[in-house]
């Protein structure tokens, strides 16, 4: 086909999105790195150069630590969960059988509703008189302390963050499913293999691009929660639940301390950069092909 | 029969799945429905109110300026969804169908900002933000402006709309340029209305993930009447500190557009067929 358009017509299309790109995404990628570099601690509006004093600053930083730890926490607690009951939901789904569709609507509705309200409503259930307690103390054990105690704190707002996922991952599991060859499953039954051993053998070979995508998109997700534990917990109870981003905004808007915050910001960036990476370079490739 | 029963395992779990799926929020429409001579710590708790009221909703909605929340988050999802679909859709024509100097680099840049969470650029963000004056202490509509334009457009828009286009047939544009169409007329007459189906995918997961965003409005916004739905929930709980009749009914109010919302196109969301609408 011959060149119907202009030599500038292409960029004239790009031009729109290329400048909301460059304002709102290039541009501050890189000025996170120079604003790491500031002092901002005396005053927002006259900030000083500090050198690497945000950075030492921040890795003799106690907080820090406990803060890397939670979100590594969270990581191995809710990654594996998200990457493997969906799945196993999904399985079960993927089947004609009526009144299934029911089951998808209801899983998937966390998923629709804002992390707000679900923060809300699961601060509820975790209220010291509330409906949990309520089981826990039908079972004989005492009270917990869900979102006051800084030993559950943290898995309290993991569940939430996992229970808001599962329907979501669940759907891009359903959507792989769906391009695995029935006959192999029919082969299966032939041979008189059972659930399992069915899914072992065709499933979970089949879709094992997903089940990567899955864990890296869950990973990244882990990285950046935040809605959560600002509704429920604050960071508390002793920094117990504090996690990348919840520090990152907390040093920013309520310490003003912009030139710290940037170098946790950094350490996020890098964080997530490598995730990403690995994602596209192993799991992604054909995707994004020209 | 036997085809219910050997079912029945299988019906079990996903009944019990669903049931967790949504306990928090029939938990929370009971707590809303409780009138102030029922006690709603009560051991054992009771899911059916025995002193039914609305007055929760009414005396929360007489409170809570919740049409102007509503009216918000329209504005900020609507003009989030409008600006992703023309923006995105312009950036994937090129992107698709055209040959130009740059086109690798354009790619690699769109690919990388896939992988700069939003979480971390945020301080730069607002900085440039307040310094393009688009912040809701200038005016009202600058407040939306600021809120709509971060996310005016994503990569994965772009890279949804690349492949839409990328699946119309080549005759299609030879036609329009034998019928003497400019570049333009091609791309608004022949090929936006064959990306239809694309556009509405875009256009469903945009608005669910405007609709849902409370990191970025908490940050740039400072009036109580420019606050999305999201912000003004979490100020529910501030409002009514431990009156948790008041924020559990604020809560589901505040919920049920959305619902509607996903009831109505919830044939996007759980066909299974909009493999590349996952959003990473």
């Amino acid at each position: 086909m011959f060149k119907y358009y202009g030599k500038y017509a292409p960029y004239l299309f790009l031009l729109p999105a290329a400048i909301v790109l460059v304002i709102f995404f290039f541009i501050p990628f890189f000025q996170t790195f120079a604003l790491s570099f500031m002092d901002y601690s005396n005053s927002i509006y006259n900030a000083g150069f500090a050198g690497f004093e945000n950075y030492i600053k921040l890795f003799h930083s106690q907080v820090f630590y406990k803060v890397l730890l939670n979100t590594f926490i969270y990581l191995i607690v809710a990654v594996p969960i998200l990457a493997i009951v969906p799945l196993f939901l999904a399985v079960l789904l993927n089947r004609e059988i009526r009144g299934l569709t029911l089951y998808k609507i209801l899983i998937y509705l966390p998923v629709i509703v804002s992390i707000v309200v679900a923060a809300i409503a699961f601060k509820w259930l975790y209220a010291d008189e509330g409906i949990l307690n309520f089981i826990v103390t039908t079972f004989g054990l005492s009270k917990i302390g869900w979102l006051t105690d800084p030993k559950w704190a943290l898995y309290s707002v993991i569940i939430v963050t996992i229970w808001k996922g599962i329907g979501y991952y669940m759907m891009i599991y359903l959507a792989a499913l769906m391009s695995v060859p029935k006959e192999l499953y029919e082969a299966c039954e032939i041979d008189g293999a059972g659930f399992f051993r069915k899914h072992l053998t065709v499933t979970i070979p089949h879709i094992m691009p997903t089940i990567a995508l899955v864990t890296t998109i869950s990973a990244i997700s882990a990285m950046k929660v935040f809605a959560e534990i600002y509704v429920m917990t604050k960071g508390g109870p002793l920094n117990s639940s504090k996690t990348i981003v919840y520090y990152i905004y907390e040093r920013a808007f309520e310490n003003l301390d912009l030139g710290f915050a940037s170098a946790m910001a950094v350490v996020l960036l890098v964080i997530v950069l490598a995730l990403s990476l690995v994602n596209i370079l192993f799991f992604e490739k054909n995707r994004y092909q020209i | 029969m036997r085809k219910i029963f050997k079912n029945l395992p299988i019906h079990l779990i996903l009944i019990i799945t669903s049931l967790l799926s949504v306990f928090p929020f029939i938990w929370l429409i009971s707590t809303s429905l409780k009138g102030n001579s029922e006690n709603i710590f009560a051991y054992p708790p009771t899911i059916i109110p025995t002193d039914f009221t609305w007055a929760n909703y009414t005396g929360v909605w007489d409170k809570v300026n919740f049409i102007g929340y509503f009216l918000n988050s329209m504005i900020v999802a609507g003009g989030t969804v409008i600006l992703n679909l023309i923006l995105s859709s312009m950036a994937g024509y090129p992107l698709a169908r055209m040959e130009f100097k740059g086109k690798k680099i354009t790619f690699f840049a769109i690919l990388a900002t896939i992988m700069i969470p939003f979480q971390a650029i945020m301080l730069p963000v607002y900085l440039i933000t307040l310094k393009l004056h688009l912040v809701d202490s200038v005016n009202n509509f600058a407040g939306y402006v600021g809120l709509i334009m971060p996310f005016a457009v994503s990569a994965f828009g772009i890279f949804l709309m690349r492949q839409a286009f990328l699946g119309i047939p080549k005759e299609m544009e030879e036609a329009a340029i034998v019928d003497g169409c400019n570049v333009f007329q091609i791309f608004t007459k022949v090929l936006l209305p064959m990306v239809k189906p694309s556009l509405a995918v875009l256009a469903i997961f945009t608005f669910i993930g405007s609709w849902g965003e409370f990191l970025w409005p908490s940050i740039v916004l400072t009036k109580d009447a420019m606050y999305t739905l999201p912000v003004g929930v979490n100020n529910l709980q501030g409002m009514f500190s431990s009156n948790w009749r008041f924020i559990a009914a604020g809560s589901i109010l505040s919920t049920i557009p959305i619902i509607i919302f996903f009831l109505c196109m919830q044939k996007y969301f759980i066909s299974g067929e909009n493999e590349g609408a996952v959003k990473g």
